[in-house]
């Protein structure tokens, strides 16, 4: 086994967990529960496709990518910030949706069922071994730069305010329904670039591309702790536990299906708080009357 | 009518009939953006599932395994709890099923195989639905993302073992069962022909009978609506909150897993990856504009049904991944004014202050 061969292929691995993983940090440390980054993630693979496709850039297509995110995430906000609807109810309505959305205008743009046709991507060089990609680096930092802003920064006090205690919040003069659509926004745009880079490195778009990776990104969040950077942990142990099941295809010591399981299993083991109980932000899923 | 009943049905009415609304808006938009014309589409879709036998059988067939689903998610919202695992108890429900029915004798009497059949599917939701549970109960492990993590676990597990032990030579599906068929509706009335409506539905709606009966007039039944609107009160008031959490997730896993029958048993005589396609999910979609009454459960499985078999009605003119984009506009349409419709009614019964 090449351990550069390995490195890189788990940091490809890892990218589109980072990005969504922070989306969902973000959304729930303000208080609103999170389950549609797989929403989030499978617009910004079509939206970046789309952009791409018309334009021949992909810099446009990330940008279109960033759009379709924020477009979901808006609707997110607005249900169950300015109508209280179910925040989990709202999150599986809009996976739901963004499979149906992203079908149907792929049979409208591309008259197919399956896939688009090949579109530009980024980098390319083979020395570099996909490290010419700058969403891989933008990948690499995003969870930093998010527990900077979280924990540095004003905005990220009134975050972290809102999730934890939102009357209080409100008592300080903090507009607690702002600070909810901002994160929301946010969280689409940022788990939307998960998707583009999935779009981006695969040079197509293919139905449901996603598949999954958006559950394992809320794995990583609740195994994270709700914190930036021990999500981030989180996503590159998934994505190594991933990296060895495929390289160790073909030996079949451990079946594949065992290792898919690995991030679920823990997540469950991390809530049941075997090894320090994760517990989430006091006013997650609550929202302020 | 009691001004009571009046108000509770205004309540459960208005936010389903303002997500229709919404939906037939939203579809109109998508039918034109095809250049076709709406109105014919619509034709198209009602004349393809209630128009003629075989879709209207279609329809009974998937709002069958919808009503399981359906009813095994609003039985647990009655608790108060969220069972987001509906897809993989039912998955589960169907492959115990499948694992008994190719165990059995065919020499056992039918009836008695399919009996046996049907405990073992309850059987398989059951223990899915038993661990979120018991995690809650025991250690206060979110039951949404718990059972969000198992859908994969146990899909992933049970999809390891009809790869590794049980399939067909070339398939995803295991052998067919020895016995434990359930004969299928076109064998007694012959338009059906063709379509997979078979006397599962019987059995939904027994189960969803026997859910209203224990929801609505027994003890049991009372103690987990009083938990799912206040649990720390029914507490107070001698209710064990962990019991009925306990028993509730047994119960909604169990009725999810009646909702693998359907397949396994009545329809294709196997069990097959991914037979549960999304109607556990689905399910969460009916019981919500169900509002989470048996009795709305079934004609939300209906409407759910007529959807998904309205899709291929309609796939010559426009595509059928319509219906998808209308199922995800009908559930947020329905979130978002179930609270909104509930804080204006409330509004407007205030008495005015003189």
């Amino acid at each position: 086994m090449n351990p550069i061969s390995f490195l890189t292929q788990m940091l490809r691995i890892s990218v589109p967990y980072l990005f969504a993983a922070s989306g969902g940090v973000i959304a729930e440390r303000a208080g609103i529960i999170t389950l549609s980054l797989e929403g989030y993630m499978l617009t910004g693979a079509f939206a970046a496709t789309l952009g791409t496709h018309y334009t021949g850039s992909p810099w446009i297509g990330l940008l279109s990518g960033i759009f379709g995110g924020l477009v979901f995430g808006m609707i997110h906000a607005v249900a169950t910030i300015r109508y209280r609807a179910n925040q989990v109810v709202t999150g599986i309505a809009i996976n739901l949706l963004a499979i149906g959305v992203t079908r149907f205008f792929l049979k409208l743009a591309f008259a197919s069922s399956s896939n688009s046709p090949r579109i530009e991507g980024f980098g390319g060089n083979n020395a570099w071994h996909g490290f010419d990609n700058p969403l891989l680096w933008m990948g690499l930092l995003v969870a930093p730069a998010l527990g900077f802003v979280l924990y540095r920064t004003p905005f990220g006090l009134r975050v972290r305010a809102v999730g934890e205690h939102p009357e209080a919040a409100a008592s300080l003069g903090i507009k607690v329904s702002f600070i909810q659509y901002v994160a929301v926004a946010l969280s689409g745009m940022l788990a939307a670039l998960g998707g583009v880079f999935l779009a981006l490195d695969q040079h197509q778009f293919t139905d449901q591309m996603t598949a999954g990776r958006g559950f394992i990104a809320v794995a990583a969040v609740i195994f994270g702790r709700w914190d930036p950077v021990r999500a981030a942990i989180a996503c590159l142990f998934f994505a190594f536990a991933e990296t060895l099941q495929i390289q160790l295809q073909g030996t079949q010591i451990i079946p594949s299906q065992f290792v898919e399981m690995i991030p679920y299993l823990l997540t469950i083991i991390a809530l049941a708080g075997v090894v320090g109980r994760a517990v989430p932000p006091a006013a997650l899923g609550k929202t302020a009357e | 009518m009691s001004s009571r009943l009046r108000e509770q049905l205004e309540e459960a009415l208005f936010p389903p009939i303002v997500a229709l609304l919404v939906a037939l808006i939203c579809g109109d938009l998508l039918i034109m953006s095809y250049g076709q014309s709406p109105a014919t589409v619509y034709r198209l879709l009602l004349e393809g599932t209630w128009g003629n036998a075989y879709g209207f059988g279609q329809v009974l067939y998937k709002a069958t395994t919808l009503t399981f689903t359906g009813l095994a998610v609003s039985l647990g919202i009655r608790a108060g709890l969220f069972n987001v695992g509906a897809e993989s108890q039912l998955a589960a429900g169907g492959f115990v099923a499948a694992l008994l029915g190719l165990g059995l004798s065919p020499h056992l009497p039918g009836i008695i195989a399919i009996i046996l059949c049907i405990i073992a599917a309850a059987f398989g939701g059951a223990i899915v639905g038993a661990i979120p549970g018991w995690l809650r109960v025991k250690f206060g492990a979110h039951e949404v993302i718990v059972t969000i993590m198992l859908n994969f676990i146990v899909l992933a597990l049970l999809n390891y073992i009809v790869a590794a032990r049980l399939h067909m030579p070339e398939t995803l599906h295991t052998p067919e069962i020895h016995n434990g068929a359930i004969p299928r509706l076109d064998s007694f009335i012959p338009a059906f022909h063709g379509s997979a409506a078979n006397l599962t539905i019987v059995l939904a709606l027994i189960t969803a009978g026997l859910a209203w009966f224990y929801m609505f007039r027994t003890k049991r039944g009372f103690e987990l609506r009083a938990v799912g609107l206040q649990p720390d009160a029914a507490e107070y008031g001698g209710v064990s909150v962990g019991g009925v959490w306990m028993r509730a997730m047994i119960l909604s896993g169990a009725i999810a897993g009646l909702g693998g029958v359907n397949y396994v048993l009545g329809y294709k005589q196997y069990y097959e990856e991914g037979f549960a396609g999304g109607s556990g999910f689905l399910g969460i979609a009916v019981a919500l504009v169900g509002r989470n009454h048996p009795v709305g459960v079934v004609l939300a499985a209906l409407f759910f049904a007529t959807l998904s078999q309205g899709g291929l009605a309609i796939h010559a003119f426009v595509p059928k991944q319509m219906v998808e984009v209308l199922q995800g506009v009908v559930i947020l349409a329905v979130a978002m004014s179930v609270p909104e419709v509930r804080a204006i009614l409330r509004r407007s019964r205030k008495p005015v202050a003189a």
